[in-house]
């Protein structure tokens, strides 16, 4: 008779200086249990006065999540920030913690600067007046330098962004994120914890192996109690250039984003269509909205937009 | 550190699939080279150490499945009932298909470890191990524990725009810091023809994996068009060979498949020294 392999516990350790070492549903059979649950409680962590400092002149923090990789999740948060600073009066932050793939640099045009560092901390590369950009990418000599760190080390990076950044007053960061439930994504919601979070916007593509991932990010947000603003079907439906008919490159075979949404009951935030200038203008780094502002898909962006709600409301024109 | 027989004894010739860049069909290439291979009768072995996003296990149509174990350890789940095609994932050890593992690095390490230890692949001509994107413990961690068993080095999946390229060139460089040798680069989702005109429109640019290849100096493997008909096979765990057998797609396929045996087979000729 053969023995089946049991189901893993989806939980990790909460790490053994966390207030719930020893006490976190995760540690029952962990042979440090005990240990940990009779350890004295750890000082508070320094660093999170300060990153709640530095967020104190933050209004609104929007992160941009997947859980599922090359679905446009800084191609959204490169047009989300260029949509919402085309209002000069607003000020913008976009911060890339993609560690190992940070794209944001060449997608808001300015793949190679540097960081400088002052008195008030690291200033951030502003792309215009009202918007600024941060990005591991402004920290490597070579766009070939690969960052190849574990987990701590980039948890470390994600941290310093928060706390040594200096953004100023801003009314929206923007936050891209690599693909996944990991690291990078436990750290920001930690780091940011001490601070209101307004939601994350979630991208997927309209095909099940795309909302599988998805689904398993909307479990990962509300595990954390993060609020989730929406969900953006982007590469829904291609339009021939010549021929003008639509093609579904990516079939919903399973009802898509939608449905999804619907069957989690999360906001569907719309259909983003496959243009293929808009990979033009990232590659590029320009912004797609102010390139191709009269096209089907710039009035798509503009329309998910505006209709995000959380706290407030974006109106782009 | 792992003993060199613990760490698959059996298998001719390990083969990883990276990107760097997320979305770039690193599961449909490492699936479809699966297939094509299996196709062509050899017996192969297809690891997903994607543990947040494990896709292999959609796209052969084996969600649900269980592992079941036996002497020699963790049997994989087979494709195909003449057991051609051995299938190894996390997406087999969760309760609920939504849910999230959500593991910092160490415990990723530890599974990642247990999946190159205590499967009994048993002979295999092929495994295939399909990676997440990024350069971070997954990566770092299966290179180091396959050190023992000499991989045959990797296979580079890009899409043709420069901000796909970007993250392959970072790829690029962990193969060249952690001395793993490249197979070469495929370039995927290039070009999409119009099912109504045939009209073929460049969706994510064209041409860029086969100038990366000549600049960086590696393999051009092929190139695979988008094509809807690939993208529903892996929604529906299909063999693009045997529900459309006719498709341009699975002739890029085997190109791809010929032009890899082909390095694999110089190479091993390079190293025992045979003309």
């Amino acid at each position: 008779m053969q023995v089946i392999v049991p189901s893993v516990s989806v939980l990790d350790c909460p790490g053994t200086e966390s207030e719930d070492a020893g006490k976190a549903s995760a540690c029952s059979g962990c042979p440090n249990q005990e240990i940990c649950a009779s350890a004295k409680p750890r000082a508070p962590d320094p660093d999170v006065g300060q990153v709640r400092e530095r967020m104190a002149g933050v209004k609104h923090k929007i992160l941009v999540l997947s859980g599922k990789g090359g679905v446009g999740k800084s191609t959204f948060s490169a047009q989300l920030a260029y949509g919402i600073a085309a209002d000069e009066a607003k000020q913008v932050a976009l911060l890339d913690i993609d560690i190992c793939g940070p794209s944001i640099p060449r997608i808001m045009g300015c793949d190679g600067e540097q960081v400088h560092q002052s008195n008030s901390g690291w200033s951030p590369i502003y792309v215009e007046d009202n918007l600024s950009v941060m990005s591991v990418g402004f920290l490597l000599g070579s766009p070939d330098d690969a960052v190849i760190w574990r987990g701590p080390k980039k948890n470390g990076l994600i941290k310093q962004f928060l706390r040594d950044v200096d953004w100023g007053d801003v009314d929206y960061l923007i936050v891209d994120t690599p693909p996944g439930t990991s690291d990078e994504h436990l750290s920001i919601v930690q780091y940011l914890s001490s601070t209101h979070v307004d939601g994350a916007v979630v991208i997927t593509t309209p095909q099940e192996v795309s909302l599988l991932d998805v689904r398993k990010e909307i479990s990962f947000c509300r595990k954390v109690k993060l609020p989730i603003i929406g969900v953006v079907e982007n590469m829904s439906g291609f339009v021939c250039p010549k021929c003008k008919h639509q093609s579904q490159i990516f079939p919903p075979t399973t009802g898509g984003a939608e449905k999804m949404a619907k069957d989690m009951g999360i906001p569907f935030l719309g259909r983003l269509p496959l243009d293929p200038r808009i990979g033009k203008s990232c590659d590029e780094g320009k912004s797609f909205l102010t390139e191709h502002e009269d096209s089907p898909a710039a009035a798509a962006y503009r329309s998910v937009i505006n209709g995000m709600e959380y706290d407030s409301m974006i109106h782009l024109p | 550190g792992i003993m060199a027989d613990d760490i698959l004894p059996n298998v001719g010739h390990v083969l990883l699939v990276l990107s760097g860049k997320g979305g770039v069909g690193k599961s449909t290439v490492a699936t479809q080279l699966a297939l094509a291979l299996v196709e062509a009768g050899k017996k192969v072995g297809l690891l997903d150490i994607d543990l947040c996003g494990p896709s292999v296990a959609k796209m052969l149509d084996l969600e649900g499945r269980d592992i079941h174990q036996c002497s020699d350890g963790w049997l994989p789940v087979y494709a195909d009932p003449s057991q051609q095609l051995g299938v190894m994932s996390i997406a087999f050890m969760l309760s609920h298909r939504d849910d999230a593992i959500v593991w910092r690095g160490p415990k990723k390490n530890a599974m990642i470890k247990q999946f190159l230890t205590d499967v009994a692949w048993g002979e295999l001509e092929y495994l295939i191990i399909d990676t997440p994107p990024g350069t971070s413990d997954e990566h770092i961690t299966v290179v180091e524990n396959l050190q023992s068993c000499n991989p045959d080095g990797a296979i580079l999946v890009s899409t043709p725009q420069a901000v796909s390229l970007g993250d392959v060139r970072r790829e690029l460089s962990f193969c060249k810091r952690t001395h793993l040798p490249v197979l070469g680069i495929v370039e995927n989702m290039s070009g999409f023809v119009c099912p109504h005109c045939s009209e073929c429109t460049n969706v994510f640019s064209s041409g860029g994996g086969e100038a990366f290849a000549q600049d960086f100096h590696i393999p051009f493997l092929g190139r695979i068009p988008l094509d809807p008909k690939l993208s529903q096979c892996t929604e529906e765990g299909q063999s693009l060979a045997k529900v459309f057998p006719t498709s341009p797609t699975i002739q890029a396929v085997r190109t791809v498949v010929d032009n890899l045996v082909a390095q694999l087979k110089s190479r091993t000729n390079a190293k025992h020294g045979s003309t």
